[in-house]
């Protein structure tokens, strides 16, 4: 049983933690906070859905096509909220209001296409395969979760230290006017950070829906919340930190259910982080603001 | 009919009608019984359980008016939408009322507005008659409030005394929605009936809304080695429960057993083979094998193109109760002789099956155990005996 709720744990844990990366790599980049995510997460699964029932296409090309229009909608809040709020000089809590307002709006237009109802992608081999292991019955759909938010990371990771792109990156995270002096295209690689951030929701979106086999408008709200956890858990921006923290909600949440009883799941999950903010201000991993991302 | 011999009694009812309104001039060959119908035809999913009923009333009352059951009386339905809003409930009931003076109500949809309203009829010595309030203490409000809906606690021990019988069931576990009025309350039934039956209870698992990881609670289940695991949830969290106990190697003999709110054609769309063999109870179901039950299911397909669900089906019911009333009172103004003769009447053969007033004057009628059948994705009669 023990095996079995650390599968169960580990697996949830690797979604929240692909959602929570691209989460804070926004934040790490441009100090933003973007709220509209959770919808992003919740558009990647219908355009998955539709890509798999519609076009009958298979499942690796849906995980595709749904990550990379999640990425779109990620640039579109660029180029419809952040951008102009930054320009016109707005604070950035008013950023969080924008990506809220987004949020709602892609919400309803969602409600509108899709309807209300939950519904579900097909019955696939890949959802039903699992193997025994140590008398815990591991999914392959579980297997790559957890697969893809290691190689998301290890990607990612890569990306930032070692190509160009990476390095420009770093630099805006520093500073944007330091990033404009030495000539680096900050409005691109805002944009590339956008794509890579809302492709990650996408993602993860198809990944949470064929595991739990449940597709609805409303499905972004809770992860939204489970984000911002994990990206405080992890310290704001840091990208290790989100795996470990969203690994570690994952877990938390599963030992509550096993160990205080299922009522208190969250209250547990929210418990814990406001215990680590009391102790560590600055989340598990926290590098020095400076530094950040 | 020709011949007229008026009776003192006619004579009274002319008089007094002449007296009320110059139309008393039909009042000789036929009269009208005027019956409020407060069903919700807009106001969200609402709607579909009032739409429903609202049809099933009307065919009733055509059905009765074509077949001259009452004689020279003709039962007249005028309907109000109350959009689900329980203030626009209270409007409607007084109107009804003080302006159309109706003789009985039917509806209305929802509990919430029943609660609101209701006692305004009960009041004014109205006769209400509910067939989609499920609601606990409905009928306490007064003795004008009857029902023809039957709520979990008078399915559920039912159910699980038929999984108890034919499976062996000693050892249950229970999951339920936290923070949902409806799970809640289907929780409590079934942790009655649990105790009542005297089943080991082995677990008590729950989750909130919005849930749709219960990989966690189902573990815990799993290793509690329940025979049974009720489930006091929504369609789509029983469909999703039934599918993570599968993927989670559940053993094909442990029995799920549902609550009222899983009869739908959503839990076999989202759950697919793995809703083979829930177990569920309900007052009615479409393919129940009665003959009044297969009429009424042709009529009303007959009629608008579309198959009758629970609610229809009580309301096609309460709308003929409440004719028969009337037939026994034969009088269509006297609204405390229909409640009296409402009440009176018992062996009534409705769709649901053989009726009865519990003394709480709730239908008392005996609940079908339904089995679902993954395949065909419907839910077929369990062999009762």
């Amino acid at each position: 049983m023990l095996v079995q709720q650390l599968v169960n744990g580990v697996s949830l844990g690797a979604i929240y933690a692909v959602f929570a990366i691209g989460f804070t790599l926004v934040f790490g980049v441009m100090n933003v906070l973007n709220l509209s995510q959770g919808a992003v997460f919740m558009w990647g699964a219908y355009v998955g859905l539709e890509v798999v029932r519609t076009l009958a296409l298979p499942l690796p090309l849906a995980i595709l096509a749904a990550a990379t229009a999640a990425g779109l909608l990620g640039v579109l809040s660029e180029v419809l909220v952040f951008r102009p709020l930054q320009r016109r000089g707005a604070h950035r809590w008013m950023g969080m209001v924008g990506g809220l307002a987004l949020a709602r709006i892609l919400i309803g237009l969602a409600q509108e296409i899709f309807g209300t109802q939950v519904v579900r992608y097909p019955d696939n081999a890949l959802a039903g395969a699992a193997l025994e292991l140590l008398g815990a019955r591991l999914q392959l759909l579980q297997i790559v979760a957890i697969g893809a938010a290691l190689l998301m990371v290890i990607a990612l990771a890569a990306l930032l230290r070692y190509t160009n792109v990476g390095r420009a990156i770093r630099t805006v995270a520093f500073s944007e006017n330091v990033a404009r002096l030495v000539g680096v295209p900050v409005d691109r690689i805002r944009l590339m950070t956008f794509f890579v951030s809302g492709a990650l929701a996408g993602g993860a979106g198809v990944l949470w829906s064929l595991l739990f086999q449940s597709v609805s408008p409303f499905m972004g709200d809770g992860i939204l919340l489970k984000g911002l956890t994990v990206l405080i858990l992890g310290g704001l921006g840091n990208i290790v930190g989100a795996l470990v923290g969203g690994v570690l909600l994952g877990l938390v949440e599963v030992a509550s259910v096993v160990v205080v009883g299922s009522g208190y799941r969250d209250a547990v999950g929210f418990g814990i982080v406001l215990l680590i903010l009391l102790t560590r201000p600055t989340g598990l991993f926290a590098t020095r603001e400076t530094t950040r991302a | 009919m020709a011949s007229v011999t008026l009776s003192r009694r006619a004579v009274l009812t002319i008089g007094g009608a002449v007296a009320l309104s110059g139309s008393a001039v039909f009042a000789q060959t036929t009269r009208v019984a005027k019956i409020g119908l407060v069903q919700s035809t807009t106001g969200g999913s609402a709607a579909l359980y009032g739409i429903q009923q609202k049809q099933a009333i009307e065919l009733a009352f055509a059905e009765i008016n074509a077949a001259n059951t009452l004689k020279d009386i003709k039962l007249e339905a005028i309907h109000a939408d109350d959009g689900a809003d329980r203030g626009q409930t209270v409007n409607i009931f007084q109107r009804l009322i003080r302006q159309d003076k109706v003789v009985a109500i039917l509806g209305p949809t929802l509990s919430n507005s029943a609660f609101a309203a209701d006692p305004i009829a009960q009041q004014a010595g109205i006769p209400v008659i509910a067939s989609s309030n499920t609601a606990p203490n409905l009928t306490k409000m007064g003795d004008f409030i009857f029902r023809t809906s039957i709520p979990e606690d008078q399915v559920f021990p039912t159910v699980l005394r038929y999984a108890v019988q034919k499976r062996g069931i000693k050892k249950v576990a229970l999951i339920y929605g936290l923070d949902d009025a409806l799970t809640r309350g289907a929780h409590d039934v079934q942790k009655k009936a649990v105790t009542e039956l005297g089943l080991e209870q082995v677990g008590i698992e729950s989750y909130q809304r919005g849930d749709v990881d219960f990989s966690a609670q189902l573990t815990k289940i799993r290793e509690q080695k329940p025979d049974a695991v009720i489930l006091g949830t929504l369609a789509e969290e029983a469909a999703a429960i039934l599918r993570q106990a599968r993927q989670l190697g559940f053993d094909d003999k442990i029995t799920f057993i549902g609550c009222n709110a899983n009869i739908s054609a959503k839990l076999f769309d989202l759950a697919g083979p793995a809703a083979d063999g829930i177990i569920v109870g309900a007052s009615w179901f479409e393919g129940y094998d009665s003959p009044r039950s297969k009429a009424f299911v042709a009529a009303y397909q007959k009629r608008y193109g579309s198959s009758p669900d629970i609610y229809a089906a009580q309301g096609y019911d309460a709308a003929y109760l409440l004719a028969e009333a009337i037939r026994r009172a034969d009088d269509v103004t006297n609204s405390r002789l229909t409640r009296d003769k409402l009440a009176s009447i018992s062996d009534f053969e409705g769709v649901l099956g053989r009726f009865g007033w519990s003394a709480d004057r709730d239908a008392t009628v005996q609940p079908k155990v339904l089995i679902g059948d993954g395949k065909s994705k419907v839910f077929v009669a369990a062999a009762t005996s």
